[in-house]
């Protein structure tokens, strides 16, 4: 009760419990439930058009840089056509090679960087963002299953500390929201589970395609915490305790968020 | 990819002819309205597109003028009669003159 105190703090006493979700409540590990069912019907409507969706932009532009030559090779001349078929459900994952934990974007840059030899790309660029689009696209309704043992371990053991770690002015931690409150009202907007499952998403709010740590900033700067950048350890670690958090749904990228 | 804006157009392959048919199309832009200020304070720039225009052998059959009020990535559906088969032409012009084009085939039966 102590979080509703806060919340009401700041929310200027709006939060209100949701008739939908009171005495449903469990936790988002237990019950994992995709933000899509957060969402008005007609934003719905926009992920599930495949052409109004506008995610696909990036998508059809990452098909496209899949098959172009550059640098060695194009990414289709060593995976094929289907190639990538299935892979966006496996990362994050522990690297054995490169002794470090990667995401989609991570493992894109390794392959450019050690098969095509080109500069990696940065994070949340266009080219990136429209490759990860694409590789997670052929993806789409397939359930993650992640490894957080071995090498992962200490990555997901960090993300975990993360998610349940107070920051910012306001103090909060990403489980108080998104484990303890989700479906309350914060402000115009009903408070999800905080799943990972539709990035790299297209946010009406951005009004384009970003990735899922751009959105973790998004929190952070929401909850006036200090965000950390893009690709950093921390967001890896946290985005593997969240893709692990959130297994049995499916993969909706790209998805529409608001 | 900011050079050549993504381009998706839905035109149906082969259609009876007179029948009426639908046109999705759908540009990569980001539509600045010039209303809005950056982290910094600053004006951003307006930049968006002024006019799209759908024409088949150069008679108009669908045009569009753009405001600043348009979201970014705009999705125009429209409908037209197809009567002839032909080259569907469409256009859109930002507002410094910069074209982006792309074609579809339609085929009347």
């Amino acid at each position: 009760m102590r979080l509703l105190n806060l919340a009401a703090v700041w929310l200027g006493s709006l939060a209100i419990v949701a008739p939908v979700y009171a005495g449903t409540m469990s936790s988002s590990h237990e019950q994992p439930i995709s933000g899509y069912h957060f969402l008005t019907p007609q934003t719905r409507a926009l992920q599930d058009d495949a052409f109004a969706n506008p995610g696909y932009l990036w998508v059809a532009a990452g098909a496209e840089d899949y098959e172009k030559k550059q640098g060695t090779g194009s990414c289709m001349s060593c995976h094929g056509e289907n190639g990538m078929v299935g892979v966006a459900t496996r990362f994050p994952r522990f690297d054995e090679k490169a002794q470090t934990l990667l995401n989609l974007e991570g493992r894109i840059n390794v392959c450019r960087t050690e098969h095509q030899k080109l500069p990696a790309l940065a994070y949340e660029s266009q080219e990136l963002l429209a490759l990860s689009s694409f590789v997670a696209e052929q993806s789409r309704g397939m359930r993650t299953q992640v490894s957080v043992t071995g090498g992962a371990q200490p990555w997901f053991r960090a993300g975990e500390d993360y998610f349940f770690q107070r920051r910012g002015q306001l103090n909060l931690a990403c489980q108080q929201c998104h484990d303890q409150s989700w479906g309350k009202m914060l402000r115009g907007d009903r408070l999800s589970q905080g799943q990972p499952n539709a990035f790299p998403a297209y946010r009406l709010e951005w009004q384009t395609l970003g990735s899922l740590h751009r959105r973790l900033q998004n929190c952070e700067t929401g909850v006036r915490a200090e965000p950390q950048a893009l690709g950093s350890q921390a967001y890896l670690g946290l985005e593997l305790y969240l893709v692990w958090r959130a297994q049995g749904l499916a993969l909706e990228s790209p998805g529409v968020r608001r | 990819m900011s050079a050549q804006p993504t381009i998706r157009l839905a035109v149906p392959e082969s259609v009876a002819a007179g029948e009426v048919i639908e046109i999705k199309v759908m540009i990569q832009h980001a539509m600045e309205s010039g209303y809005r200020r950056g982290a910094l304070g600053e004006r951003i720039p307006r930049d968006i597109i002024k006019f799209f225009r759908c024409s088949q052998e150069g008679k108009t059959i669908f045009a569009a003028e753009f405001h600043p009020g348009v979201a970014a990535n705009p999705l125009l559906t429209f409908h037209m009669r197809a009567e002839r088969s032909g080259t569907l032409d469409f256009v859109w012009t930002d507002q410094a003159g910069q074209r982006w084009s792309k074609q579809a085939e339609l085929r009347v039966t």
